[in-house]
């Protein structure tokens, strides 16, 4: 889970961490009226999960009330790599001198969390990491232990970080770290954290991602992911309690299990379609959960038709099936085409059960992903 | 012969008296599955799919020489299940809840390296050696008795494979799922290494997925070492970038590592056939064998 920059950097201003004077605007003339109060410049700044916001024109530094508006006028409402941008941070615009990276993470091949400090900050960093990994120094900590204050100032002073703000930049990390662990954070990161004229460090930018896993013990965060959903079916997909994920293309999959809804997902490109979202309903597929998973899938109205694959094993085909009746029973006429493709437990069963009339039944997974993408293929040429 | 369980593995079931932990708990034994005991804090002295619940794990071992646990504890005391499992010396500890948080599992993974038990999982279907014995929720009427091993990162995609397998009469020596979580206990390697000792297993089923790196590390052991032949397969080619693919583990990272196509082009140098549906790996097993 993603929070806005506008989010983590009230986790990070409370937890001590120097930010810029700042407010949220959801108006041109709220976002001038914030730029009056702090003093010019300020940045208006697009809160949208979309990297490499400044270079797509979602950040704009400006010196007075028109450019202000200019500006709130341009980013509100512009689409930003398919996100419609709704808030702004309007922030102070800080003098800097130099920009750092500072950043904790997890490292999944060591099983350790991993904290990460560059003296080379700003828009680039993932350059760097490319072109120059030396650059950024890593420092792995056992997290029995949590991070040492010694291995903050040795990443700190390894990463050549000038003296005169070698301490702070030490506490900042601290502090990071600090977040990392007790707000179950995946990935914390401040790009730029900028070193001004008078040796003071102050973060620019704002990123932390959270567990989702450990939101259950996150309640404020968990709060805050309710203000961040963006799409309306991944809100819904939340609320319906699926993992999902909207992809660009016109076939639907509903399937149970990860490893074999992404297969699927795979198959559908394979033989020529292009799959509209990943969804899986889980393990056990009671008849709500059926029809809420046709509700997610047929209420992308990119969708032409929808391959429905579930391999039971603790889950029966024949409850399968029934979900399946029960759910399209409810439609007067069903909006799109849908495959079916039942294996494992009492297969044989469901299969008799599903009615011929509602969808159409396919033995294997290749042979129900053709045939979707045929049907796709046929609804988008009409 | 099999790796890690058999019919002597003697099993504790740690959450036997939830809805889960008992359902399974009776599946297990319905499949042969030598069930000795349950654990619940709170709940020793009642019995439970037929065996006695013990208060903690270490009576159970005392009581019922239990060598192994399977944990169906939810995931915010999951960690604190295994943990247990692991400072009792169990030999084996398999974890099937899913959701554990990631930093809980960094602590596990520590304390895995100072302990001699082998964790599998968390957020996996468990281990079968098809004939002896389950540990975990794997549907055992799909698996036969033969001479594949099987190692996936996920649950229904290895049904998918065993099911093709099992229809043209090729059965499994033993199939594990090591779970699709980003921090796991036995891996790719782990696995691969158990089934190349194992002289009745002559072909290995590796199925991976996006994320992580485990596949191309995977894939140099297989060249170094293996003399054992492999057919894999990789979830997730259509994936995009920054998106979690239902498993936590299961994700393109924003700077494009752990993409499917790097895992197939590692797992092709190293001379493993990598299918384009899970029919043609079974295919690919049936040239090999």
């Amino acid at each position: 889970m993603k929070l806005h920059e506008y989010q983590a950097k009230q986790v990070f201003a409370e937890a001590g961490i120097p930010t810029p004077g700042s407010a949220l605007a959801t108006s041109v003339d709220e976002v001038v009226e914030v730029a009056e109060d702090l003093g010019y410049p300020v940045a208006v700044k697009a809160q949208v999960h979309v990297g490499g916001r400044g270079k797509a024109g979602g950040i704009k530094l400006v010196e007075d009330a028109d450019e202000a508006r200019e500006a709130a006028e341009s980013i509100l409402g512009m689409d930003l790599k398919g996100y419609t941008v709704e808030k702004v941070l309007v922030e102070e615009a800080v003098d800097f001198t130099n920009e750092l990276y500072v950043g904790v993470t997890m490292d999944r091949g060591e099983g350790k969390p991993v904290v990460m400090v560059s003296e080379r900050g700003g828009v680039d960093i993932e350059q760097v990491a490319e072109e120059d990994p030396e650059a950024i120094v890593r420092e792995h900590v056992d997290p029995a232990f949590g991070l040492h204050a010694y291995q903050a100032r040795k990443a700190v002073y390894d990463a050549d970080i000038p003296q005169s703000v070698a301490r702070d930049v030490a506490s900042v990390v601290s502090t990071l770290y600090d977040l990392f662990e007790e707000r179950d954070g995946s990935d914390v990161e401040i790009n730029p954290l900028m070193v001004t004229s008078d040796d003071d460090v102050v973060a620019a930018d704002a990123v932390m991602n959270i567990d989702e896993d450990a939101l259950f013990r996150q309640p404020e965060l968990a709060e805050m992911e309710e203000e961040a959903a963006e799409d309306d079916l991944e809100a819904k997909a939340n609320e319906y309690g699926f993992d999902y994920v909207r992809l660009d293309g016109n076939v639907g999959i509903i399937g149970n299990g990860a490893g074999l809804v992404m297969t699927t997902l795979d198959l559908v490109d394979y033989y020529g379609g292009e799959p509209a979202n990943f969804l899986d309903i889980g393990g056990g597929a009671k008849a709500e959960r059926v029809t809420n998973a046709l509700d997610m899938v047929f209420s992308d109205e990119n969708v032409d038709s929808v391959v429905f694959n579930i391999f039971g094993g603790i889950t029966r085909g024949d409850e399968v099936a029934k979900g399946i009746n029960a759910a399209l029973e409810q439609f007067d006429e069903i909006p799109k085409p849908v495959v079916v493709r039942l294996a494992g437990t009492n297969a044989a069963e469901g299969r008799e059960i599903l009615n011929d009339d509602l969808v159409t039944v396919e033995e294997t997974l290749e042979g129900a992903v053709q045939r979707a993408v045929e049907f796709a293929n046929e609804e988008a040429d009409q | 012969m099999s790796i890690l369980v058999d019919d002597d593995t003697r099993v504790v079931v740690q959450g036997i008296t939830g809805g889960e932990g008992k359902f399974h708990a009776e599946q297990m034994i319905e499949y042969g599955t030598n069930v000795v005991a349950g654990a619940v804090p709170g709940k020793g002295g009642q019995e439970v799919a037929g065996v006695p619940v013990y208060d903690t794990v270490d009576q159970a071992v005392e009581a019922e020489d239990a060598d192994a646990s399977v944990v169906f504890v939810p995931p915010a005391f999951a960690a604190d299940a295994i943990f247990e499992g692991l400072d009792t010396d169990l030999d084996l500890v398999v974890a099937i809840t899913e959701g554990i948080p990631t930093q809980d599992m960094a602590k596990v993974y520590k304390r895995l390296t100072e302990v001699d038990t082998r964790l599998i999982g968390p957020n996996c279907p468990g281990i079968i050696t098809p004939g002896e014995a389950k540990l975990g929720i794997l549907p055992g009427n799909i698996f036969e008795s033969g001479n594949v091993g099987l190692v996936s990162r996920s649950g229904t995609l290895t049904y998918q494979v065993v099911d093709s397998l099992t229809s043209r009469g090729i059965g499994q020596t033993t199939a594990i799922g090591i779970g699709g979580d980003p921090i796991i206990g036995t891996d790719f390697i782990d696995a691969l290494e158990l089934f190349e000792n194992d002289p009745d297993t002559h072909a290995v089923v590796m199925c991976g997925e996006i994320g992580g790196e485990d596949e191309e590390e995977a894939a140099e052991y297989i060249a170094q070492n293996m003399d054992t032949p492999v057919a894999g397969f990789i979830a997730g080619r259509t994936a995009p970038p920054g998106k979690r693919m239902g498993h936590a583990g299961a994700i393109v990272s924003g700077s494009g590592t752990g993409t499917a196509e790097s895992k197939i082009n590692a797992l092709n140098d190293a001379g493993v056939p990598v299918g384009d549906t899970p029919e043609e790996v079974a295919d690919s097993i049936e040239d090999l064998l």
